[in-house]
């Protein structure tokens, strides 16, 4: 299979990053803004940002519905921090408007840590990844609250929470890998996007 | 294998990288001031990226003169209570004490703002003691990096607050990336001169001849009014907006914050640009920089 190109929404939030991250992997990276942009690429990754305005800004860019449409029909998707939150069937301490795809069976608690003076970093152990722990960068991140059927749980701090949680094709954490030089879970998503 | 309860992880908080990292969190997107609860309400519901809370926006500060301090703690706590967004405060330039107050307050941003009448015409906070992050307003690169030295972790170009006029933040974008742009093209020796002429570390100027970018995110304040405003600071490479009065001294704050969210966005668009410029009523009424009596942007050392 040829390479794939990777979409990331760039509507608000840490897009930069990913691209960086993306581009040290080699993979061709897109910006996604309009619907028509969604057409060219193979996956999609949701940024860290925002996510009360970037569910704002999809409804008003008009991606909202195509982009659910994609994921409905099986588009990759990798979620960081917001993404992770946009991605959730269900957001928990969200605004009573704000909108997610339910691309992956989790309910997802917004700030679950505090606020930003409890953001930290630290070191995790990933499924999948068995070589060394990731260092994780929570930033006013969110928590997984339940997982349905078919989720696999990949990290976990303290009690079990979840914080990094894969079904199918779609991989999200409450944490920051395009803050940290460790490209292991953007590659961990490109592998599984042949599903 | 992967030990999924993990018993007691240990956590580092207040490091560089979470710092930073908010920042990061913030581009592309909005940061508008509140003076209560209820603007912060409508900024958030406008798809704000953060709010500032101050006691008075600076076109008031302006106005009605006296010293302006760190705003009433019950105040920013009001805020805090009824929005989900990040809540950043001003804090005098120097005032370790009210840094201090507002750390204690857990807000999520300091601001150690031009805009509030200095406490300190020799020193800004050292910002390295502090577990929460700071923004400071830079007109130049000398200027920005002295910031960054100091352990600011996000910088912001001052322009001129109060005023609703975009051209002095024009000037100190421009400033500071022209300078950036001729740095990345300045051989070895060359950086040493650079080093001197902006009173900034050697080794600050060493990094951004080698990567071309601050190592902090850059974002954009003072004197943006309209939409059309912020996609202007955003294409000359600010990587967000502050908008202090430019919001709730226009004539429809509602239509003009979410006019100002959606332009930011969709800076590079255009045909969007003119759709949400449409029909806002009055932009806030602006000044002319020559008629001024106090220039903020002169205050920080």
């Amino acid at each position: 299979m040829a390479l794939p190109r990777i979409g990331v929404l760039a509507l608000q939030g840490a897009v930069d990053l990913h691209f960086h991250a993306l581009e040290r992997l080699g993979v061709e990276s897109v910006e996604v803004r309009r619907t028509e942009d969604l057409a060219r690429v193979d996956g999609l990754v949701l940024p860290g940002g925002e996510s009360s305005t970037i569910s704002k800004l999809l409804v008003i860019n008009e991606l909202f519905e195509p982009l659910a449409e994609r994921l409905n029909e099986g588009m990759p998707a990798f979620g960081t921090c917001a993404g992770m939150i946009m991605l959730a069937s269900e957001i928990l301490d969200g605004r009573d408007d704000q909108l997610s795809f339910g691309a992956i069976d989790i309910s997802v608690r917004r700030n679950a840590f505090g606020r930003q003076i409890d953001s930290f970093e630290t070191d995790l152990s990933v499924i999948g990844l068995p070589e060394s722990p990731v260092h994780a960068v929570f930033i006013r991140a969110p928590v997984v609250e339940r997982v349905g059927p078919g989720v696999e749980i990949l990290a976990a701090v303290e009690e079990g929470r979840p914080v990094a949680c894969r079904q199918g094709n779609v991989l999200v954490t409450s944490f920051h890998p395009e803050l940290s030089p460790d490209l292991r879970l953007h590659e961990l998503f490109i592998k599984g996007m042949a599903g | 294998m992967a030990d999924l309860t993990n018993g007691i992880i240990s956590r580092t908080t207040g490091t560089d990288l979470v710092k930073r990292g908010l920042a990061d969190m913030l581009k592309g997107g909005v940061i508008m001031d509140v003076v209560d609860p209820a603007q912060a309400k409508i900024a958030e519901d406008a798809g704000a990226v953060a709010v500032m809370a101050l006691e008075r926006v600076p076109s008031d500060i302006r106005r009605d003169g006296g010293v302006a301090r760190m705003s009433d703690p019950e105040m920013i706590q009001g805020i805090q209570e009824v929005v989900s967004i990040p809540v950043m405060a001003k804090a005098r330039i120097g005032h370790i004490a009210e840094a201090q107050i507002l750390q204690a307050l857990r807000v999520d941003y300091i601001d150690e703002s031009e805009v509030l009448t200095p406490a300190d015409e020799a020193h800004h906070i050292d910002k390295w003691a502090f577990d929460v992050p700071f923004v400071c307003g830079a007109t130049n690169l000398g200027e920005a990096l002295r910031r960054i030295s100091e352990g600011a972790c996000m910088i912001r170009s001052k322009g001129e607050a109060g005023t609703g006029n975009v051209v002095e933040a024009v000037r100190h974008l421009r400033s500071i990336l022209g300078d950036i742009r001729k740095i990345t093209t300045a051989d070895q020796a060359e950086l040493f001169d650079w080093a001197k002429r902006l009173q900034a570390p050697l080794p600050l100027v060493q990094e951004i001849a080698e990567t071309g970018t601050l190592p902090v995110p850059m974002f954009c304040a003072g004197g943006i009014a309209t939409p059309a405003d912020a996609a202007l600071v955003l294409q000359l490479g600010a990587q967000a907006v502050f908008v202090g009065s430019g919001i709730f001294k226009s004539s429809d704050p509602t239509l003009m914050a979410k006019a100002i969210v959606e332009a930011t966005a969709n800076y590079l668009d255009p045909d969007i640009l003119a759709k949400v410029s449409r029909g806002l009523g009055d932009a806030m009424p602006g000044l002319e920089i020559g008629t001024l009596e106090t220039k903020l942007s002169e205050r920080g050392w």
